[in-house]
């Protein structure tokens, strides 16, 4: 009863957060609508007891990824009359893909072909399973190769990132921060050895 | 009196599982808000002793024993009857929600938290996991409190916390992949567990550097001096919260230092092993001093927690980049380098860890 109520509470609550990062106005908010949608998202996979899943998504796409949108959203100066131009001409891409996406959740619901019984929830899993340790059992046996092939994909998109966006700029007067930090103190400061001098009598200071 | 405390503990025992995990965590809560509480008045007690000042002196000195004991309290008073002022151009949801925001998730974390042998509120298999993503929450609070401001320092302030957060929080995670190399398992309290067997079993010796990567790095996560660029006040005021006051401000601050206790913690029980007795294996096993236990965290993350204050105190603040290049061209460099060590110390069976 109370799972029941926490999953339609979330889910409802995921809808709206979904309307609301494709409805609202300001790209901060579409933003922040996205992240208590990846939130509300986490806590239903919870229900299903898949809590390694759960807590990743928190981490990779709250943690990190929409904190990045979010720095670069802030930033941006968007015109929206400009984005919004030729948003009715283009409108029937979205219908498509709209179309696609519901077909293919009915579809799942429907049709058990796929082995997959949407109408009834997870099977409870026995006292003591733990998801996590069961990912990461298959992860680093039957699917090593699979699984080492993406990181390595991830590098590559990394490197090739970085490779595209830097540049160097000519004239450009950046600080040598290694040259900084490598300054000792005999570099800036010269200790001059001096008698010391006695102040006359009657002289003023 | 005995049967006081047996009935005490048969009615604790037939309480149901969700009431008594709540009763845990109020106690857990309030534990940590009075830690905060405290906190502040031993961190403005230590930098006084450090500059030869005696700090706060004046409230509540019980017969003249522990003076400015109460100091914490007058401070929340004072915050408390202060006005919450809401500048006129901010986004007023927003603004409103971001304190809480950055509160939330230092107090989350503790229900992983292994406090004691048998005591965790959740013990949950992916407990490093979630508490790398609850603190990687934290930093929306002070993205959202700057912008909403609608204020230049404090949208300043807001994206050099950001930038921050996100270097180091990589840092951070690859010093936590080589702790869970060595215990093998996400679970804080395992990760504790397989530090079992005196000082020369702690991570502290063998992931030497990867500790020192992370103390650096949770020091620049909480956003403490020498990193507090977020809220430098020699060049952008406040930083992103410039616009609070009042209670508003007080709940970043009590967030600022939930989260030193808590990194504290975290690195008491990522290295040196939590709630474990240091004596182990040197004194007999039934020698009181020996026995594992809240006590042993608590001295451990009271450490921590003073050399907080102590960098504070000491270090003048760095520069932004100088922050930036130190989080990426130094800290990852090194995890990564003593990740590969730590495999090849575990392949060859070298160090206390065996291969399982």
């Amino acid at each position: 009863m109370l799972v029941q109520i926490l999953f339609y509470g979330f889910s409802l609550l995921l809808i709206a957060a979904a309307l609301g990062v494709i409805v609202t106005r300001n790209p901060v908010h579409s933003a922040l609508c996205l992240v208590v949608a990846f939130f509300t998202s986490a806590a239903l996979w919870l229900l299903i007891e898949a809590e390694f899943l759960a807590i990743v998504l928190v981490l990779v796409y709250v943690g990190a990824v929409m904190v990045l949108f979010l720095f670069v959203v802030m930033m941006l100066d968007i015109n929206v009359e400009e984005v919004r131009k030729g948003f009715t001409r283009h409108a029937w891409v979205g219908w498509v893909a709209a179309f696609v996406v519901i077909a293919q959740i009915v579809g799942v619901y429907w049709f058990k072909g796929l082995g997959i019984d949407a109408t009834v929830g997870a099977a409870p899993l026995p006292e003591g399973y733990s998801n996590t340790r069961a990912l990461g059992e298959v992860l680093y046996t039957q699917y090593v190769y699979p699984f080492e092939l993406a990181a390595v994909l991830l590098l590559v998109a990394i490197v090739a990132a970085i490779a595209l966006t830097m540049r160097r700029r000519p004239g450009l007067k950046a600080q040598d921060v290694a040259k900084q930090v490598a300054v000792r103190r005999e570099d800036r400061v010269r200790l001059v050895k001096m008698p010391a001098e006695r102040r006359d009598e009657g002289s003023a200071p | 009196m005995d049967l006081i405390e047996r009935n005490v503990l048969t009615l604790w025992a037939g309480l149901p599982d969700y009431l008594r995990s709540t009763i845990w965590i109020l106690i857990v809560t309030v534990a940590v808000i009075l830690s905060v509480a405290f906190t502040t008045l031993w961190e403005r007690k230590v930098i006084g002793w450090m500059q030869l000042r005696k700090g706060p002196n004046r409230v509540g000195s019980v017969f003249g024993l522990i003076p400015g004991i109460f100091q914490p309290f007058a401070d929340v008073i004072k915050l408390l009857v202060k006005e919450v002022v809401v500048p006129s151009q901010a986004n007023k949801a927003l603004f409103r929600i971001a304190p809480a925001i950055t509160l939330i998730p230092a107090f989350a974390t503790w229900a992983v938290m292994p406090l004691d042998p048998s005591l965790v509120i959740a013990d949950l298999d992916a407990g490093l996991l979630y508490v790398l993503s609850l603190t990687s929450v934290g930093v929306y609070g002070v993205i959202l409190a700057g912008w909403a401001s609608n204020s230049k320092y404090a949208f300043l302030g807001a994206m050099r916390s950001a930038a921050q957060i996100v270097a180091y929080e990589i840092a951070m995670g690859f010093a936590l992949v080589g702790v869970v190399m060595a215990a093998g398992t996400l679970n804080l309290g395992d990760i504790v567990r397989a530090q079992a067997g005196g000082v020369s079993q702690w991570f502290l010796i063998w992931l030497f550097p990867l500790f020192v990567v992370y103390l650096i790095a949770g020091v620049a996560e909480t956003n403490r001096a020498p990193f507090d660029v977020a809220e430098g006040e020699s060049e952008i005021v406040a930083g992103f919260h410039v616009e609070y006051s009042g209670i508003a401000f007080a709940l970043f601050f009590l967030a600022e230092y939930a989260n030193m206790i808590l990194i504290a913690t975290l690195t008491a029980v990522f290295f040196l092993g939590g709630w474990l007795s240091p004596f182990e294996g040197v004194l007999p096993a039934g020698h009181f001093l020996a026995q594992p236990g809240f006590h042993w965290l608590f001295v451990k993350l009271f450490f921590f927690l003073t050399c907080f204050m102590w960098y504070r105190a000491t270090f003048p603040r760095y520069r932004y980049d100088q922050i930036m290049r130190l989080g990426w061209k130094v800290l990852i460099p090194v995890t990564l380098v003593w990740i590969a060590v730590e495999a090849a110390l575990v392949h060859f069976g070298i160090g206390p860890w065996s291969t399982p």
